[in-house]
Formats: structure tokens, C-alpha cells, sequence
């Protein structure tokens, strides 16, 4: 053991915790003390503005958002992720489908935005193919504000569910099949009585790592929505931007703030679901 | 014991993050100022006489060799046009930064660039972020100042109007019917066509959009509250698309109905040719945009080079070129200097132009940062 | 378990479904991004990838930027993980905490608050966008964490180490030559997906005015919306090559060691 007592070893990390006190506690800690100043003093003026007509309504859609493709991602996702479990395990279908979803689930952004407009916008494929076949026309404004971005974060957020929601998928032991199956249980009683309460602590912590995924994403709306700012990330990005409305920044680091708390709290309970979990699935 | 320990590192941890995330760098001072014949710093200089004459100013300013603009869209008032001319001419290179940024984002760039060999030079505001930030604005004086009118500049020289126009609605012919009055496109013919210029909120095409809107229908520019009411009549008939206009989205046929500035309309009619432009009758709402040199400038003689372009006969008459109205125009067709052709061929302005003050525009900010996203969403 | 053949057509369905759901915007951008003015096909939004000045600058500047990251990443995290598992392994869940505190503090928090901490960088370094490596570095923590500890778990560092040393290797050797080379496949799948992600990271270049690759590509969709779209699908099949790459490398390096 080193002479000079336990600190020693502790002083080797210094430099990676110093890093990340700068770039990453550092930034944070402006944004909680900006919300809580205006034009270089104390003030609530800005926290006020948080509970605004506007703000609350972006609040709102963004919970709306987040919710929603949380939802649907969490089921498509699960069910995804069943049919690739019941296959063998040396498939090819289960190894070509991790890896995709690991691409996938980090296809975000702008790249996501120009594919579903290539799809789905004026000119798009399916647009135009749909248009010339069944005469239906199925674009419109709904693609760049709160509908279409549900349909487009749903394309990150299954193959992300999948990525975390497998691993319990597979903590399932087979076992625990037969010996239900032996005691005389049905298919519906083993899904019912077993299999979904064991899922379901994993299958809600997922819920909210979805959910905070998608409230916390600003690539794919910020290219996606250009007129008006529905959802909080986006107020965001008008309050550092605009020509109109100035001397707003005091007000993005507010709802950065804002931002911060909400996801906050939910990786908190997706950590206290997710430690129940990990207890029984060893 | 540990708990107090770990306590106690975060608490020093916590400290020195408030204390450090107070601190700014020093500020740059600039190394060595490039000083003219008559002993005058360049980013000091007020008037090309400081500089000796114009050739003094051209030889500080091919010395500096470089100029940085920001926020200048190549098809936005001709000036993809005007930075070519200039950079040939006077064999300087444009650096052109963020062409597709707003006003705010210039302010932001030369705040955060400060002292760096990026920060813009120059300036093309929109009224609001220009009159806000005048303490960023070095003062110049142009050669041609005495032509323009005294409404259109700052009396120090801070800040200069460069070009303006009128919101008015192009639209492209072929495709939907003629339109004269913004309660037209309230019509069945124009489902999901109209396309406002950005955001009223954030872009200053847009917010006088509203205005004109407003104006339109019995408001004022003290009034703005009729012209977010159009607007959500306009979304309600489903009439309004919720997309940026671009060149390309006029052309694939997207957006044949754009309410933007007349020079940015006319700019649309090069690639369509059945593209028309229309001022609607007693809604003429002008808008000029404010040139200013940066008072840190990294490379002022450049800068102030650029001014003396664009307020020269030859710049003028380029932004003309782009459909815009140079603030010289009325000095320049008494002169005769003034490209006739291109005059007469601006959209015609019935009516009284209304030009919006800055307290205007203020207490229309805040209604629309109220009102915009209810009836947008 | 259930091979009833309604259940099997049910998977295949349902599977194909999926598919169609994945595939069709990439095939969509495919078709894009070839399209030609008055119909017909050109590649000349792929071949403006190499031909547009902005475009390739922007390719060029991100590339740079993943390599750097990569860098970053090995020399930060790694040695500090290594020394954890090693030496202090009471800091464990710090550091695990730390690491994985990034995924709550979005990006675009820290692109608000980073401007102090930026002007320093900007004066002390250079303002060129390359110095976004520093940030990024913090972003891809998360997973670089979280792929180095699956493979640091799966060997038994401790005893390793503890052999090295009786051997009278130093810290230094014990760290690159024994821990680092077992741990190869987990050094490259956090060099991997911290690729991936500097690739596609567009909320704090675009906020602080950087020109990257996410950000021209964002800016080229206003103007020339073939060639952005073209980029876009560019940028997904690297990432995408370079996980398949991974995915061999790592069956091809168990073959040899056995499993």
C-alpha cells in the first residue's frame, strides 16, 4: 500500500474530475444562477416568465411530445424487442437487429428531419407515390409542428427502447417458464402473474429514459420546425436568437432551467425503478 | 468521517464553480494598431479624411487584405452580387459568416468573437437589434453622407440605413389566381400555400408581416392585435403553411404564395418567371435595414472601405439591382446617377408608408411573444 | 417456446412491418438525393460532397473533430477507469455518476451556459471549431462509459494487475500494456459510437456558430436540398459502416481468444 495514505490514488483522478467541473458543472451552474438574474442582478423576473402563456403552452407540447413517443416507442419497442428474443440466439435476425437499432437510436438530428421530408414533405417519395396512386394527398403543415414531430422521434425512440429494454427481455430465464408450466399454469396466467410484473419495473424506467430522450432532443425539431416554437426546446433557441423579442437571455437560461429540473426528475425515477430491477434479474 | 470529508470536497467544488463561471477572459487588446498618415488609428477613423482620400483608405484597407461579414445571404438585396464586386475590385477577400443568420445572431457573434480574427467587421441590422446595440457601432461618416436624408441616419454616424423596401405578397401566377389584397388568400384557392418569411417573433421580415397585416385590417402600428388575428383566420382556413420560404420551395411549387419584402420577392422572380409582386393598397409598411462598422473591428480600414462601396453610386445601384430601395435613391435619380430602368420597375406604393418607431415595435414585440404562439401554436 | 404457425406468420409480419417502417426514409433519401431537375437521375449531389467548397471544408472539419474526441475520450477516460477499477474502487459509483450525468444534463443546457467557460477556451486555445472537442468529450461520456465498463467487467483486472506488479511492472505499464490491450473491444466501440455521435451532433455546433458537418448540412437544405439530403445519407451509412466494422472486428477477435 502507498505510503502516503488512502488520498493518493484519489489524486489520479483529479485531472478527469476537473475536466468535467469545467465543461459540464461549470456551464450548468451559469444557467441555474442566470434564471435566477436579469440584466446582471438578482431578480424572479425571468421565473416568472417560466409560468407565461407561452412558455406553459411550450412546457405543455413538450411533455405532450416527450409522453406520447415515450408511449408509443415503449410498446412498438417492446414488442420489437419480443420478436426478436423468441428467435434463437445465434440468428442472424437478432445481431442485424441490435446492431441497426444501436445506429439507429443515434440517427437523430438533422439527418432524421431531411429523411422524413424526403419522404413525406411537398415532393416526397411516399407523397408523390401516393398522390399519383390513390389520388390521396397526405401532405400538409402537420408534418412540421407537434404531429409530424411524433411520428419522426418515434423512429429514435423504438430502436433506443430496444437497446435497453432487450437486456430484461432476455433476464427471463426459461426456466421460470417450464416451472409454471409444471405446476399447471397457462400461457396467459404465466404472462399475467410472472413474466409482466418481473418486465414491468424495466419497462417504465425505459418509459422515462424515452421520455427524457425526447424532451431533451432539439436537432431534429429545431430543422424539422421553422414557424413557431411549440415545444420548450425550441422557445429556447427563440429567446437566444430573436431580433424582435431582445435581451432575452437571461430568459433561456431560465427555461434551460427549467429544462434541467424536469429532466431531473425523471432519470431520478428512472434510477429508483431501475435499481428495484436490477435486483431480480441477476 | 468520510461523509464530512465528501461534503466538504463538494462544497469547495461548488464554490469555485460559482466563482470561476463569473470570470471572463481578459479582454483582447489588439497588438498593434494599423495607423493612417494622419496619425489617426483605423478604427478610430470618422471620415475617409482620416485616411488622407479614398486611395489612402483603399491602400489600409488592401493592406488588411481580408473582411468579415456575417449574415449576408447571396440572394438577399443582390448582395452575393455586391460582395463579388467589392472583393474584385479592391482585391480584398470577403470572409461571409452565417449567411443564413438573423440580426441577433450578429450582435451574439461579435460579443462572443470578440477580439478573434472571426469577429464580423460589419453590420446589416434589423431595426430593433440595431438601435439596442449602438455601443458596438464605431462611428463613420461616408463620402456620399450629405445625400442622405436626415430620418435615415444616426447624426454621429453610428449607424446608417442602407436599403429598405415594402412587405408585399408574391405569388406565382401559374398557379393560383391573381391576388391584390391580403384578404384574397383568406380564399379556397390558396389551401396550404401561404408561407410567411420566419418567425414574428424572431425575424423582422416576419414581425412586419404582421404589421402589415394589421394594418391592413383597420390596425396601426400601434395596433398589431388585427394582424395576428388575420393570421389565425388565414391558419383556420388552413390556408397557412407553416414553412420557411427558400428559392427552392418556390420553384418545386411548395410555397407559391410568400409574403416576405419586395426585394426578396423580386429576387424569386429570376427563377420564375410567372412570379408577381404586389404592395397591397394603403398597407405599405417600410423597413430599412442599419449598416454599422464593429467598433472592435479587426480589420476597420476594410470595413470602412465596404461602407464607402455600398453608399457609392455602384453599390447603390447594385441594391437596387436586388429590388431593394438604396437610402440614396431619391439624391441619386435627381443626379441622374440612379439606374432609371430598375427604378421604375419597383412595385408600386399606394398610400402613406408606414414605418414603424421603436417603441412601436417594442409594445408589438410583447403582444406578439403573447399572443403569436395561441393563435400559431 | 411457441411454434404455432399463426404465431410464426404473426412474427413475419409483424417483422416485415417493422422493416418497411426503418427503411423507407433511407430509401427516401436515396431517392432524393438522386433526383435530377425534370426527372431522371443524377449523382451530382453525391459528387458535390468532394465539389462544394462549404460542403467538403465541413466534412473535413468534422472528421477532424471525431478523431479528436476519440483522442480526448482514450486519454481522459480510460486511464481514470482503469485506475478506479484498479486502485479506487470506492470512487466507482462516482465516477459512474459522473459519467452518466451528461444524459440528464441535455446539450442544449450546456451549449447556454458554456459561453464563460468558451471565451476562455477561445482565448487560451484558438476559436477554431475544432475546440468544440472539448465539449464533445463531455457528450459522448455516457456511452464511452458505459461500453469500456461492460468490457472492463468481463476481465478480472485486479488479479491481472496484481500479477504484473509482483512481476515489478509500474502503474504505467500494468495500465497500456496488460489492462488496455484486454479491454481492446470496449476501447473500440466507445471510439466507435463517440464517431457516430461527434458526426451527428448539431445543437452546440449550430448554437455556437460553428460550421460542421450537421450544421452546412441543415444550412444546404434551404438552397440545395439534393445535396443536403445527399449528405445525410453519407453521414448514416459511415456510422453505420463503421458499427458493422466493429461488430466483426469484435467476432473476429473472439474467435481467436476463444470465448
Amino acid at each position: 500500500m502507498s505510503r502516503y495514505g488512502r488520498l493518493t490514488p484519489s489524486l489520479a483522478l483529479l485531472p478527469f474530475l476537473g475536466y468535467l467541473v469545467v465543461f459540464l458543472l461549470i456551464p450548468t451552474i451559469t444557467v441555474v444562477v442566470g434564471a435566477f438574474q436579469e440584466d446582471g442582478a438578482f431578480s424572479f423576473v425571468n421565473i416568472e416568465a417560466l409560468f407565461s402563456d407561452t412558455a406553459l403552452r411550450a412546457l405543455w407540447k413538450s411533455v405532450l411530445l416527450s409522453g406520447s413517443t415515450a408511449v408509443v416507442g415503449a410498446v412498438l419497442g417492446a414488442l420489437l424487442s419480443y420478436l426478436v428474443v423468441t428467435s434463437p440466439p445465434t440468428s442472424v435476425l437478432r445481431r442485424a437487429v441490435t446492431s441497426v437499432c444501436s445506429v439507429l437510436a443515434q440517427f437523430g438530428g438533422v439527418t432524421l428531419a431531411f429523411a422524413f421530408i424526403a419522404a413525406l414533405g411537398f415532393s416526397g417519395v411516399i407523397t408523390e407515390a401516393l398522390r399519383s396512386s390513390v389520388g390521396l394527398d397526405i401532405y400538409g403543415s402537420w408534418l412540421f409542428g407537434v404531429p409530424g414531430l411524433i411520428l419522426v422521434y418515434t423512429y429514435f425512440q423504438i430502436p433506443l427502447m430496444v437497446i435497453v429494454f432487450l437486456p430484461a427481455l432476455e433476464g427471463l430465464r426459461p426456466q421460470w417458464r417450464e416451472a409454471a408450466v409444471s405446476i399447471g399454469a397457462t400461457t396467459w396466467q404465466y404472462w399475467t402473474q410472472i413474466a409482466i410484473p418481473m418486465l414491468r419495473p424495466a419497462f417504465l424506467g425505459a418509459m422515462l429514459l424515452l421520455f427524457a430522450n425526447a424532451f431533451a432532443a432539439y436537432a431534429t425539431a429545431a430543422a424539422l420546425v421553422s414557424q413557431g416554437n411549440p415545444i420548450l426546446p425550441l422557445l429556447i433557441r427563440s429567446a437566444l436568437t430573436s431580433e424582435i423579442v431582445l435581451g432575452r437571455h437571461n430568459l433561456a437560461f431560465a427555461l434551460a432551467f427549467e429544462m434541467i429540473i424536469v429532466v431531473a426528475v425523471v432519470m431520478t425515477a428512472y434510477a429508483l425503478v431501475v435499481r428495484r430491477t436490477s435486483r431480480w434479474l441477476r | 468521517m468520510k461523509r464530512n470529508r465528501l461534503l466538504a470536497y463538494s462544497a469547495a467544488v461548488g464554490v469555485s464553480a460559482l466563482v470561476l463561471s463569473a470570470c471572463s477572459p481578459p479582454a483582447d487588446e489588439s497588438s498593434d494598431e494599423p495607423t493612417t498618415d494622419s496619425g489617426v488609428s483605423a478604427n478610430k477613423a470618422t471620415s475617409v479624411s482620416d485616411f488622407g482620400d479614398m486611395d489612402g483608405l483603399v491602400k489600409a484597407a488592401q493592406e488588411e487584405g481580408e473582411l468579415n461579414v456575417i449574415a449576408l445571404p447571396p440572394d438577399w438585396a443582390n448582395y452575393g452580387e455586391i460582395i463579388k464586386t467589392f472583393s474584385e475590385k479592391y482585391d480584398i477577400k470577403v470572409n461571409s459568416d452565417q449567411p443564413d443568420g438573423a440580426s441577433q445572431d450578429e450582435i451574439n457573434a461579435a460579443k462572443q468573437l470578440k477580439g478573434t480574427d472571426r469577429a464580423p467587421d460589419v453590420f446589416d441590422l434589423g431595426q430593433s437589434v440595431a438601435l439596442a446595440n449602438t455601443d458596438l457601432f464605431a462611428p463613420y461618416q461616408v463620402e456620399t453622407w450629405a445625400d442622405i436624408p436626415d430620418e435615415f441616419k444616426d447624426p454621429d454616424g453610428a449607424w446608417v440605413n442602407d436599403y429598405g423596401g415594402f412587405m408585399s405578397i408574391g405569388y406565382d401566377s401559374s398557379k393560383v389566381p391573381d391576388v391584390a389584397t391580403l384578404d384574397d388568400l383568406l380564399g379556397g384557392d390558396f389551401k396550404g400555400r401561404v408561407a410567411l418569411n420566419g418567425n414574428p417573433t424572431e425575424a423582422g421580415a416576419a414581425f412586419s408581416g404582421v404589421v402589415m397585416a394589421a394594418v391592413a385590417n383597420g390596425g396601426s402600428a400601434d395596433d398589431i392585435a388585427p394582424g395576428v388575428e388575420y393570421f389565425g383566420k388565414l391558419k383556420d382556413a388552413g390556408n397557412f403553411l407553416p414553412v420557411d420560404p427558400t428559392p427552392s420551395t418556390v420553384q418545386s411549387g411548395q410555397t407559391p404564395v410568400v409574403i416576405d419584402w419586395d426585394y426578396l420577392n423580386a429576387a424569386l422572380a429570376k427563377d420564375v418567371p410567372s412570379w408577381k409582386v404586389v404592395v397591397p393598397e394603403n398597407a405599405a409598411i417600410a423597413g430599412y435595414y442599419f449598416q454599422a462598422i464593429n467598433v472592435d473591428a479587426q480589420h476597420p480600414a476594410a470595413a470602412r472601405l465596404w461602407e464607402e462601396f455600398l453608399y457609392s453610386d455602384e453599390g447603390q445601384n447594385l441594391w437596387l439591382k436586388g429590388g431593394a430601395r438604396p437610402v440614396r435613391a431619391e439624391a441619386m435619380a435627381e443626379a441622374g446617377t440612379i439606374d432609371q430602368e430598375l427604378y421604375d420597375a419597383l412595385p408600386e406604393v399606394s398610400g402613406e408608408p408606414v414605418i414603424p418607431t421603436n417603441e412601436q415595435t417594442e409594445k408589438a414585440a410583447s403582444y406578439l411573444a403573447d399572443n403569436w404562439a395561441k393563435v400559431i401554436g | 417456446m411457441r411454434t404455432s404457425p399463426t404465431w410464426r406468420i404473426t412474427r413475419v409480419v409483424l417483422l416485415v412491418l417493422f422493416g418497411v417502417f426503418f427503411v423507407i426514409p433511407m430509401l427516401a433519401m436515396l431517392d432524393f438525393s438522386t433526383r435530377d431537375v425534370g426527372g431522371g437521375r443524377t449523382w451530382q449531389a453525391w459528387a458535390n460532397l468532394v465539389e462544394d467548397p462549404t460542403l467538403s471544408a465541413a466534412i473535413i472539419r468534422s472528421l477532424l473533430l471525431a478523431v479528436l474526441t476519440v483522442a480526448g475520450m482514450l486519454v481522459l477516460l480510460v486511464p481514470t477507469m482503469v485506475w478506479v477499477r484498479l486502485r479506487v474502487p470506492q470512487a466507482r459509483r462516482l465516477i459512474e455518476f459522473l459519467c452518466l450525468l451528461p444524459l440528464t444534463i441535455p446539450a442544449l443546457v450546456i451549449v447556454v451556459g458554456m459561453r464563460n467557460v468558451y471565451a476562455w477556451v477561445n482565448y487560451l486555445v484558438s476559436d477554431s471549431a475544432l475546440t468544440l472537442t472539448f465539449v464533445y468529450v463531455v457528450l459522448v461520456l455516457p456511452y464511452a462509459y458505459r461500453a469500456i465498463d461492460s468490457s472492463l467487467s468481463s476481465i478480472d483486472a485486479v488479479t491481472l494487475a496484481e500479477a504484473a506488479r509482483s512481476l515489478g511492472a509500474g502503474w504505467f505499464t500494468v495500465i497500456v500494456r496488460i489492462v488496455v490491450p484486454n479491454i481492446r473491444s470496449g476501447v473500440l466501440a466507445a471510439a466507435f459510437i463517440s464517431v457516430a455521435l461527434v458526426l451527428g451532433e448539431y445543437t452546440i455546433a449550430s448554437l455556437s456558430h460553428y460550421d460542421t458537418l450537421q450544421v452546412v448540412i441543415a444550412l444546404l437544405g434551404k438552397s440545395a436540398a439534393t445535396t443536403s439530403v445527399a449528405a445525410s445519407l453519407a453521414t448514416l451509412l459511415f456510422a453505420s459502416a463503421l458499427l458493422i466494422l466493429l461488430s466483426f472486428v469484435n467476432r473476429a477477435r473472439r474467435d481467436v481468444e476463444g470465448s
